[in-house]
């Protein structure tokens, strides 16, 4: 039966991770902009919270381990860990993206292993905060150039290279890796390697200033003659032409509706925020008249209202399908599309409506919003760029491989 | 929406449709399928022109009989029920078998053919709009399902589609708003196969037009109301035995709907062919003091009712618009990949590529939202909000994916040939339209 309203037992996690974004994160979200490359220790408290959710299992897997992808119990529609924690992580990115970001435990690392760990990676890694490191000076969104080599050598592989943009590389505790076997096998030799921080031969070489979410740390390292165990290699070590990227990239299905759903709670936040200053000034919108016959700020809020909403339910759909054990490539890169250039279309046009307010640097409700919009430009670039997710929607489309549809 | 005695009650003409759908075995329905179409066919016929049967009650009832919200859910869900699914499939063999092919020349013509109308009134649309209690086939509100089948319908034709549905909007105004009287007189003529000819008469023609704020007025005389004012796109207003209307009440900050017949002094019609859904058979309906009894006021449309009103159609416009889209994007897909430029398939520059991927991402956003609203409607949920925001997004993102899809096709967009210039003006007057069809 269609019904697309927040499941009613769900209220109750998105209402704490409400109040976590209200009391916690909104006001230290200026501090930790200023302080770039300071920990958040408020987080850590924070965190302890939200393991015991999940290993009580009452959160429904609330965070960046919720996208593994459990075998159906049961037979039928099914609102599982996928949609509450894109529920949760949208209530949580209207208080702040960046702190968000920064929540021990809960990095995209996590949720690849999460998404292709064998059981007894699982049980190792459980409780360590695992970041991400795919892109290289040399490569971005074409992931299947990579150069960091991975070489066996007796019961360890020996990683090479360099990568970038590890979001909360310093603070992490593990690394994921994206290394390949054999560059002259292209993406089918690409795997991902689990290194532990503090393993000889992978260094941090730097810190990178940004333009937002500066509470989240975003590191570089280099990798010289790393020596990871044969046995911390995410997935099947065979090099098959036609599983093996698939596989790497499987998580990408799972965490980008994550993304998306980042991408929503922002957009909210900066709605919520530019409804209320606009309706001290004497705007409101009014859902029963034409919108062409209303003030064109208030135009302006219902047309990105409908784009908010449309961002909202794709995500959703996204995730409602995860949890069903339906495939969904197309339909996440379609949520992050469109979430992804919506938050940033919102932030810029609130601060426009907004004026002098949407741009002074304040501690809380519309002084955030120039911070927003400058955190909200990495959510349509990160995870997946907006042109990546258009050339994966639309060679799904069309039916056309990656040699194809360039 | 739940399966009632008659539900459905599809006639004759659906049989094969439904009676070949694979869904059917799947479910180990048959049977009771076959009994729902039986009793459905059998109700059918022997049904009789609202003229002829004349207007006056047939039946007694003690109270108006109201379609029920239908019950609540508790999960998110995009899955339509089994019986949706089964509907949906029928009336799209039938959007694309028989009204796609007539799509072209009812365009041209302004005019949609008889037999495909009747044959749509045949697989049960506007049934579901009629209580049991009045020989329909709704047990309760069914807004989803309303939905789904005008998607299905303009996947074929958004004007035959209009055509087939805008009639269905009377009886579904009449359950939700008439009182028993209004019922009784009107209502049991909608749920035969020979449904009367009806429309609901909202728009007027002023620029910045609000739907709230109307220029046709009833004014007050005695017991009567006299009606003055100009209905301009009304829907098959030629061959209307039936109007609801629209119109401002003298001393009412808010507007209400009468019951209009074509047949009263002062009521005239003249053809007015616009830009798109021409198949529509647009009339614009004259009401020249029309003076109507006290009777003829629908008695349960309250301001927030006329505002479900007006919020209805949007969902109808928006359901709409999502199936013609879908249309566009099903057509796209293959020229793109077929059509060859500097020597390979144009699909393969991202120039070309990028806007069908957009099209994707809207037309299901539009769905989404759309489905969302009519949930919301039929639960008996507040959702004015949702169906203003379907509307924002269906209206702006709809002609955008018309004008897109021509360019895509290039000149070949440009001519009657294919079809996606008729998409492209069906889809810029559908996000323009207010009333005409309800869900």
């Amino acid at each position: 039966m269609i019904h697309l309203e927040t499941p009613k037992k769900f209220a109750m996690l998105v209402d704490q991770a409400q109040q976590v974004a209200t009391q916690v994160f909104r006001p230290i979200s200026r501090k930790y902009d200023r302080a770039e490359h300071a920990r958040p220790k408020e987080l850590d408290m924070l965190a302890a919270l939200l393991d015991g959710m999940n290993a009580s299992g009452s959160g429904e897997g609330a965070g960046a381990a919720g996208v593994r992808r459990e075998r159906a119990a049961e037979e039928g529609n099914r609102n599982g860990s996928n949609l509450s924690t894109c529920l949760g992580i949208m209530e949580l990115c209207w208080g702040d993206v960046g702190l968000l970001l920064s929540l021990p435990r809960q990095g995209l690392g996590n949720s690849a292993i999460a998404s292709v760990a064998n059981e007894e990676q699982l049980k190792r890694f459980a409780g360590r905060w695992a970041a991400m490191a795919i892109t290289e000076p040399g490569c971005g969104s074409d992931s299947a150039a990579i150069r960091t080599t991975a070489v066996a050598d007796g019961d360890h592989y020996v990683l090479n290279g360099e990568k970038i943009y590890v979001t909360s590389g310093d603070r992490a505790d593990l690394v994921v890796v994206w290394a390949t076997l054999d560059r002259k096998l292209g993406r089918a030799a690409i795997k991902s390697f689990v290194v532990e921080k503090g393993t000889p031969g992978f260094e941090l070489v730097r810190l990178e200033h940004k333009l937002g979410i500066r509470a989240s740390d975003t590191a570089a390292f280099v990798l010289k003659d790393c020596r990871v165990p044969k046995e911390n290699l995410l997935g099947s070590p065979e090099v098959t032409p036609d599983k093996g990227f698939a596989g790497v990239m499987q998580t990408f299905d799972n965490t980008r509706p994550l993304v998306a759903a980042m991408a929503v709670g922002l957009t909210r936040a900066c709605l919520d925020t530019t409804r209320s200053v606009l309706a001290r000034a004497g705007v409101a919108v009014d859902f029963d008249r034409p919108a062409l016959t209303q003030s064109a700020a208030a135009a302006e809020l219902m047309r990105m209202q409908a784009d908010y909403e449309a961002a909202r339910l794709l995500t959703l759909r996204a995730a409602w399908m995860a949890d069903n054990r339906q495939p969904n490539s197309l339909q996440a890169s379609q949520a992050k599309a469109k979430a992804g250039r919506t938050c940033v279309d919102v932030a810029l046009r609130c601060v426009e409506l907004c004026g002098a307010l949407g741009v002074v640097e304040g501690e809380r409700e519309v002084g955030l919003l120039e911070k927003w919009a400058r955190d909200a430009k990495i959510l349509d670039i990160f995870e997946g760029t907006q042109q990546i997710q258009l050339l994966i929607v639309a060679r799904r489309l069309l039916g056309k491989s990656s040699s194809e549809l360039r | 929406m739940k399966l009632g005695k008659r539900a459905m009650g599809l006639g004759l003409k659906a049989l094969n449709r439904v009676a070949g759908a694979s869904l059917i075995d799947r479910l180990g329905l048959r049977n009771p399928t076959e009994q729902v179409l039986y009793q459905g066919a059998k109700a059918g016929f022997g049904a009789v022109g609202l003229a002829a049967r004349g207007v006056r009650a047939t039946r007694k009832l003690v109270g108006p009989a109201r379609l029920e919200p239908a019950r609540s859910s508790e999960l998110f869900d995009l899955t339509p029920t089994d019986e949706q699914q089964m509907m949906r499939e029928a009336v799209q063999d039938f959007a694309l078998g028989m009204l796609r092919p007539a799509a072209s020349a009812a365009d041209a013509d302004g005019v949609a053919p008889a037999e495909l109308v009747a044959e749509a009134q045949g697989l049960g649309i506007g049934l579901l709009s009629v209580p049991e209690a009045l020989g329909g086939a709704g047990t309760e509100r069914s807004a989803v399902t309303n939905v789904l089948v005008a998607e299905a319908l303009a996947q074929g034709d958004m004007g035959l589609a209009v055509a087939c549905l805008a009639p269905s909007s009377v009886p579904l105004a009449l359950s939700l708003w008439g009182d028993a009287q209004q019922q009784a007189a009107y209502l049991e003529a909608f749920a035969t196969e020979h449904a009367p000819v009806a429309a609901l008469a909202i728009q007027e023609a002023h620029a910045l037009f609000d739907p709230f704020r109307l220029r046709c007025t009833a004014r007050r005389s005695g017991d009567d109301y006299i009606l003055r004012g100009d209905k301009h796109l009304v829907a098959r207003a030629g061959a209307a035995e039936l109007f609801v209307v629209a119109a401002m009440v003298e001393g009412e900050p808010h507007p209400a709907l009468f019951i209009v017949e074509a047949g009263m002094i002062g009521v005239s019609v003249t053809a007015e062919p616009a830009m798109g859904l021409r198949a529509a058979e647009w009339g614009r309906l004259h009401l020249s003091d029309v003076r109507l009894p006290e009777t003829a006021r629908l008695a349960g449309v309250t301001p927030e009712r006329y505002r479900d009103c007006v919020q209805l159609s949007r969902l109808a416009w928006c359901a709409l618009s999502v199936g013609t889209a879908q249309a566009v994007l099903d057509y796209l897909i293959p020229y793109v990949n077929e059509r060859k430029a500097f020597g390979e398939p144009i699909s393969h520059r991202q120039a070309v590529a990028f806007p069908v991927a957009d099209i994707s991402i809207e037309l299901d956003a539009m769905r989404l939202l759309t489905w969302r609203g009519a949930s919301r409607a039929e639960q008996g949920m507040a959702f004015a909000e949702q169906a203003a925001l379907a509307r924002r997004l269906c209206a702006d993102k709809g002609a955008r994916i018309g004008s897109d899809a021509v360019q895509l096709l290039g000149g070949h967009g440009f001519i009657k040939e294919h079809p996606v210039e008729r998409w492209y003006r069906d889809l810029r007057v559908a996000g323009v339209l207010e009333g005409v069809v309800l869900i």
